[in-house]
């Protein structure tokens, strides 16, 4: 999906910025996004602070910066780190994630 | 479907709808380069807006901060006089804005947070937009037609992206930015409307006394006059008001006053 001929997925956080993470880290990667996924399933807020931050910490622990002066398209965007589970419910809901 | 994958596909789908694209694909970068410089010059201004409201609650805190050390200091002179009731009234109203100056310290923070990541996000948009112009420059002077689609499509999209990372940010900054220009805004007519004057010039009972009397823990007024007592338990009471307590204290005036007409 990215220009680059590299393996593994460039991922951005919202706010952060590009990372480049290796396939390895993948499985790991999606455990942490079903956690995050089921607390909002469940209404968690307080499952769901925890299991974003430890989402987004595995991702910068598992990649470096992506090079600022590419235009690679992200293989997977995420939510910023302040984001509340509401905020991020209404990103999902397809409402209001780009102004202008 | 994951979050992350849901995430993506809605925020890439967003993106790409934002991106004019015109007939002529060489057209399509100038446009987007423009929108780019446009984007930039917002982050600016947001970066200075959340400084400004920054710096607006510093100031705050700093009055706050003096009210109270004023407070403080009638307190304890009221104490001193015999007036626990005054002293009280004094601690009282400090507590209310120990209350306030906590909050503005808590404001302080996230302002600062805010300007710090719009900072950052200017800097990333800074260098996307400059790589973008050379490669602008590039694909106009060497491909042909085709290849430019092709080249033109995959620099477009890609700075469509942090162009929309970029553009959210400074929207939640400026949204967060609002919220406490209205907090701000009633603390400053607070400040305006004389409550925080001398204790001692207005009477126990007055709206913003009752305000902060709700606001203020009782719990920490006790404490406080238990620890104020102990202060001055020592001092003998002919110091007091020998010297400094003449007719241009207000304090002295109040005593005299309820003499007069007693509560």
């Amino acid at each position: 999906m990215s220009e680059s001929e590299k393996s593994g997925l460039i991922i951005r956080i919202l706010g952060e910025g590009q990372y480049d993470v290796g396939d390895d880290a993948l499985d790991r990667l999606n455990e942490l996004d079903a956690a995050v996924e089921a607390a909002i399933e469940a209404g968690d807020e307080a499952a769901f602070r925890p299991a974003l931050e430890a989402l987004l910490e595995g991702v910068r622990t598992a990649g470096g910066t992506h090079a600022l002066d590419t235009f690679d398209e992200s293989d997977l965007i995420l939510p910023p780190g302040d984001a509340s589970m509401d905020d991020v419910r209404s990103m999902l809901a397809d409402d209001g994630l780009i102004p202008g | 479907m994951s979050m992350m994958k849901r995430m993506s596909m809605i925020f890439r789908a967003k993106a790409n709808k934002a991106l004019d694209r015109a007939e002529d694909p060489r057209e399509t970068l100038d446009y987007s380069y423009q929108r780019q410089l446009e984007l930039l010059s917002k982050v600016r201004r947001g970066v200075a807006d959340v400084a400004t409201s920054r710096k607006r609650v510093e100031l705050q805190i700093t009055q706050l901060e003096q009210q109270a050390a004023k407070l403080q200091t009638q307190a304890e002179k009221a104490l001193q006089m015999d007036r626990e009731d005054l002293a009280r009234e004094a601690l009282t109203r400090k507590s209310g804005l120990n209350q306030q100056i906590a909050d503005l310290q808590t404001q302080h923070a996230q302002l600062q947070g805010e300007e710090e990541k719009l900072v950052l996000a200017q800097q990333r948009l800074q260098a996307k937009v400059e790589a973008f112009r050379t490669r602008k420059e590039t694909i106009k002077a060497t491909y042909t037609a085709a290849e430019a689609q092709t080249r033109i499509n995959e620099a477009v999209s890609g700075i469509g992206e942090e162009m929309g990372d970029v553009g959210m940010a400074v929207q939640r900054a400026e949204d967060k930015t609002a919220q406490m220009q209205a907090r701000a805004g009633a603390i400053d007519e607070l400040i305006a409307s004389g409550a925080l004057d001398d204790v001692t010039s207005t009477g126990p009972s007055d709206d913003i006394s009752r305000e902060l009397d709700a606001m203020s823990s009782q719990s920490d007024v006790e404490l406080e006059l238990a620890r104020l007592k102990g202060i001055s338990a020592p001092q003998a009471p002919g110091q007091l008001g020998a010297g400094d307590a003449g007719a241009a204290d207000p304090l002295s005036k109040q005593t005299q006053a309820e003499g007069e007409t007693p509560r």
